[in-house]
């Protein structure tokens, strides 16, 4: 199976600020790859330079094996691209925004028309088809800034954060839109902040953060990486919870977790170490409120490779892609 | 979902072929076409820009108008009309700033920049769409013009010519705030540096008032200024007499022409590199 993605070594400064430090990854074609990491690791600047939107400082990136710099009109032609911010015209309607993409993307009338009627149907948008989007729900946006990046039935499509912002709901709907589109063969990119979503749809994962790349593979590999087991004791307060981290610490366990009255301890055999725990507690009179065994989530993973959690950004860190968009002005 | 993964790569829509040039025109039609579509959408946007100077002619028309003594003049609406127009699409061509950065705040120019359509088309479309929308203005203006007794003092070629005249320093504005919009940080940015560079251009000029009229250095720079120029040479072309001069109209004709020949390749360079 070919790559339908390759970057290699890609490097991009802003300013003083590393947005990219050496990323390399591929996506072979037909697959899912899932850009998993915090605001600011360098998701959107790396989808940004594939879209032919930036341009690299140094590296390679490739899209159906052409250049994204040298080739960057055929690579163009070729992909899809839908954005973190609902990239539709307020204005427009429905149908307008899919003519107009289709148009721009140098489709010919009849066709461009027969796809905005299809599309409309197929994301459940065609009773809204002429309303401006600005009545629009945020769901709906998505939607059609999702049929709008398939106008032109690209082979490569990039989805930056599809789901940011969207209700549990609008996020579900999302996904099964989503996973139709993979049925049908188009190689997909998606960023995301959400470890749920990246396990969900995601062949192979690639972690980001500080603009490199830090763990690689597929979820099961990923959290296959992090011991077998979780174990997770609650407590009522604190105080209890940190007593019986001392407590357990004496037989070799550690808290892995952040969260103050929970104990976690990651461990190879859970259930011989449940017996260790319940008697330590014991004999140490700690009373625990809840006792669970669970297979590690990414979120376990995130915090074990980047030493905090994925909806955590540490707070030097360099600006938020998206911020950087939208705030161009040290540019 | 991995287990079906067969590569049966979606086959790409045929596009028809044609010329870079030919995609290049098309594509600037279609941007014009959504932002006229746009403009038509959000019509408080043309009501303010409109409301405005309608304000400021009747203001100095029936207001101000009777103190205001030009000499030579009789009727004083003939003298204001001219500055009134400048007023109006120098005031206006602000929306170009604002709706390009409105433009890059939602991420739609990036959008832009991901699809195959032609580079130059996102300015091209906008100042054009403007320029229509200038056309429309102007003339609501005129009209208002009329009504309030304005009349031309030369030709219906004097009259058209002094119009196309503003109509090009409309144009050229446009690129200036082309430039403004892509460097401000957001629509409201674009808005408030704005006004702050047009209010001394429009005010500070023999729109209103004889530059005569003011201190020393002020009457200086209301003469020599461009927005005082494109009065002054639509003047010359709708009132003639004691303001014919040729070397005004071509004057405003080279003033509008070298700030399109420098802020058209700075707007253009600036949003290749933006985004």
């Amino acid at each position: 199976m070919t790559d339908a993605i390759i970057v290699e070594n890609l490097q991009k400064r802003f300013g003083s600020v590393v947005a990219l430090d050496g990323v390399s990854f591929s996506v072979p074609t037909g697959t899912v790859l899932g850009l998993l990491g915090p605001n600011g690791a360098g998701k959107t600047t790396s989808v940004r330079v594939l879209t032919t939107i930036l341009r690299p400082d140094s590296g390679r990136a490739e899209v159906l094996g052409l250049d994204v710099t040298r080739n960057a009109q055929p690579v163009r032609e070729r992909i899809g691209l839908a954005g973190q911010y609902a990239a539709v015209d307020e204005n427009l309607t429905g149908h307008e925004n899919l003519r107009m993409i289709g148009r721009l993307s140098h489709l010919s009338k009849a066709v461009v028309l027969k796809r905005a009627d299809e599309l409309l149907e197929r994301f459940a948008l065609a009773e809204a088809a002429d309303r401006p989007v600005r009545t629009y729900s945020g769901g709906m946006r998505r939607r059609l800034d999702l049929a709008a990046a398939l106008v032109h039935r690209p082979p490569v499509l990039f989805l930056d954060e599809p789901t940011t912002g969207l209700d549990p709901s609008g996020r579900q709907d999302l996904w099964g839109v989503i996973e139709d589109l993979v049925r049908e063969g188009t190689t997909l990119l998606l960023t995301t902040q959400y470890l749920e979503e990246a396990d969900r749809l995601a062949d192979n994962i690639v972690v980001i953060d500080h603009g490199r790349v830090i763990a690689e593979g597929t979820a099961s590999q990923l959290k296959a990486k992090l011991g077998s087991t979780i174990v997770e004791v609650g407590f009522a307060d604190p105080a209890t919870a940190q007593r019986a981290q001392v407590e357990l610490a004496r037989i070799g366990l550690c808290d892995v977790g952040t969260a103050s009255s929970l104990v976690e301890l990651k461990v190879d055999d859970g259930a011989r170490v449940v017996l260790d725990v319940v008697r330590a507690l014991d004999h140490a009179k700690l009373e625990p409120e809840t006792l669970t065994v669970r297979e590690p989530t990414l979120d376990d993973v995130f915090l074990s490779l980047t030493g905090h959690k994925a909806e955590e950004p540490d707070v030097e860190d360099e600006p938020a892609d998206a911020g950087r968009r939208r705030t161009r002005g040290a540019a | 979902m991995t287990a079906i993964a067969v590569p049966t790569t979606p086959t790409m829509i045929d596009r028809p072929r044609h010329s870079a040039f030919s995609w290049a025109v098309q594509d600037a039609l279609t941007v014009t076409w959504r932002n006229l579509v746009a403009m038509k959408r959000t019509p408080q946007v043309l009501v303010f820009s409109t409301i405005q100077p309608i304000i400021f002619v009747l203001m100095f028309r029936y207001v101000f108008g009777g103190a205001i003594r030009i000499p030579g003049v009789t009727h004083y609406v003939d003298y204001l009309m001219p500055g009134v127009f400048a007023q109006t699409v120098v005031f206006g061509s602000i929306q170009t700033g604002v709706a390009l950065a409105e433009d890059l705040q939602k991420g739609l120019i990036e959008r832009f920049q991901s699809l195959p359509m032609a580079r130059s088309a996102v300015l091209a479309g906008r100042t054009l769409a403007d320029l229509v929308r200038n056309v429309f203005v102007v003339g609501l203006m005129v009209g208002v013009g009329f009504l309030v007794g304005w009349r031309i003092h030369t030709s219906v070629y004097g009259a058209i010519g002094g119009i196309a005249l503003m109509l090009l320093f409309a144009h050229s504005l446009s690129w200036v705030f082309a430039l403004v919009g892509l460097s401000a940080s957001n629509a409201e940015a674009a808005q408030a540096a704005s006004f702050p560079i047009l209010a001394p251009l429009v005010f500070a000029s023999t729109a209103f008032v004889s530059a005569a009229s003011m201190p020393a250095p002020l009457e200086w720079f209301a003469n020599h200024q461009p927005v005082s120029i494109v009065i002054d040479a639509v003047r010359a072309l709708t009132y003639g007499g004691q303001f014919a001069s040729t070397g005004k109209v071509l004057g405003a004709i080279a003033w509008s022409v070298a700030i399109i020949a420098v802020a058209a390749p700075l707007a253009v360079r600036m949003y290749r590199r933006k985004v």
